[in-house]
């Protein structure tokens, strides 16, 4: 299946890039197990915040064909 | 309810006027509460001289939406109109409004704070910082000292 994989503010700047397009063989795959194929040398930072589709969630969540995923530090708006 | 995310620099007050004569029903509000976040010149012991707002496309809008749909279920809020930027914002300039229409000021003001302090909890925006030291991502908003977001959920 394959995963967009978005990054903003400091996690793009941590990742050197804003997006990545992933191929992963398999049907249940985790957000965590993205993680590790698009930074295998650095766990997933304590906190970072994590959203599929635009909604908020967590390293478990697991994934499906077409999914956009995002990793982000706290928000900061308003 | 109407919610915004623009680029451009834009006058809340009148934003909320505009909004108030085109799509407020005439004489059902008995309050009008609006709050304006603008644009320091220090941050956490620093000076500031601008700011970057970044923000993820559609997934602000959503949550922004969300926040103000949770408001308007808790209070009697009439209308609801959310203006935020992004990109490049100068010291001063507004950066949010919220503007909340009710029949009673007690419903305006909670809607009102309620919907600033969910926005900042949870829609996307990042702010980038230009201090004399460099560049720097804010890593934490102000508190709501008075009544925060979590108090007013449970007061409600």
């Amino acid at each position: 299946m394959n995963i967009t994989v978005r990054y903003f503010a400091n996690m793009r700047d941590r990742m050197g890039r804003a997006e990545d397009t992933v191929s992963i063989d398999g049907d249940a795959v985790t957000v965590e197990e993205l993680w590790s194929k698009v930074s295998p040398q650095e766990g997933l930072p304590s906190n970072v915040l994590i959203a599929v589709n635009m909604e908020y969630t967590d390293g478990s969540r697991v994934l499906k064909n077409g999914d956009e995923v995002a990793f982000f530090p706290p928000v900061t708006g308003g | 309810m109407k919610v915004i995310v623009q680029e451009g620099l834009f006058d809340p007050y009148q934003e909320t006027r505009d909004y108030e004569e085109k799509c407020l029903p005439v004489g059902k509000h008995g309050a009008v509460v609006t709050f304006v976040g603008t644009m320091r010149d220090f941050n956490d012991g620093h000076n500031v001289s601008s700011m970057f707002l970044e923000h993820y496309p559609g997934m602000t809008e959503r949550h922004i939406e969300e926040v103000c749909e949770e408001a308007a279920q808790k209070w009697d809020v009439i209308d609801a109109l959310v203006l935020h930027r992004h990109g490049e914002i100068s010291i001063s300039e507004p950066i949010v409004l919220v503007a909340v229409w009710s029949a009673h000021r007690a419903h305006a003001f909670d809607a009102c704070r309620y919907i600033i302090n969910y926005l900042k909890e949870r829609a996307p925006f990042w702010k980038c910082e230009s201090t004399q030291q460099g560049k720097r991502w804010v890593e934490h908003n102000t508190e709501d000292p008075g009544v925060n977001a979590k108090g007013l959920k449970q007061s409600a």
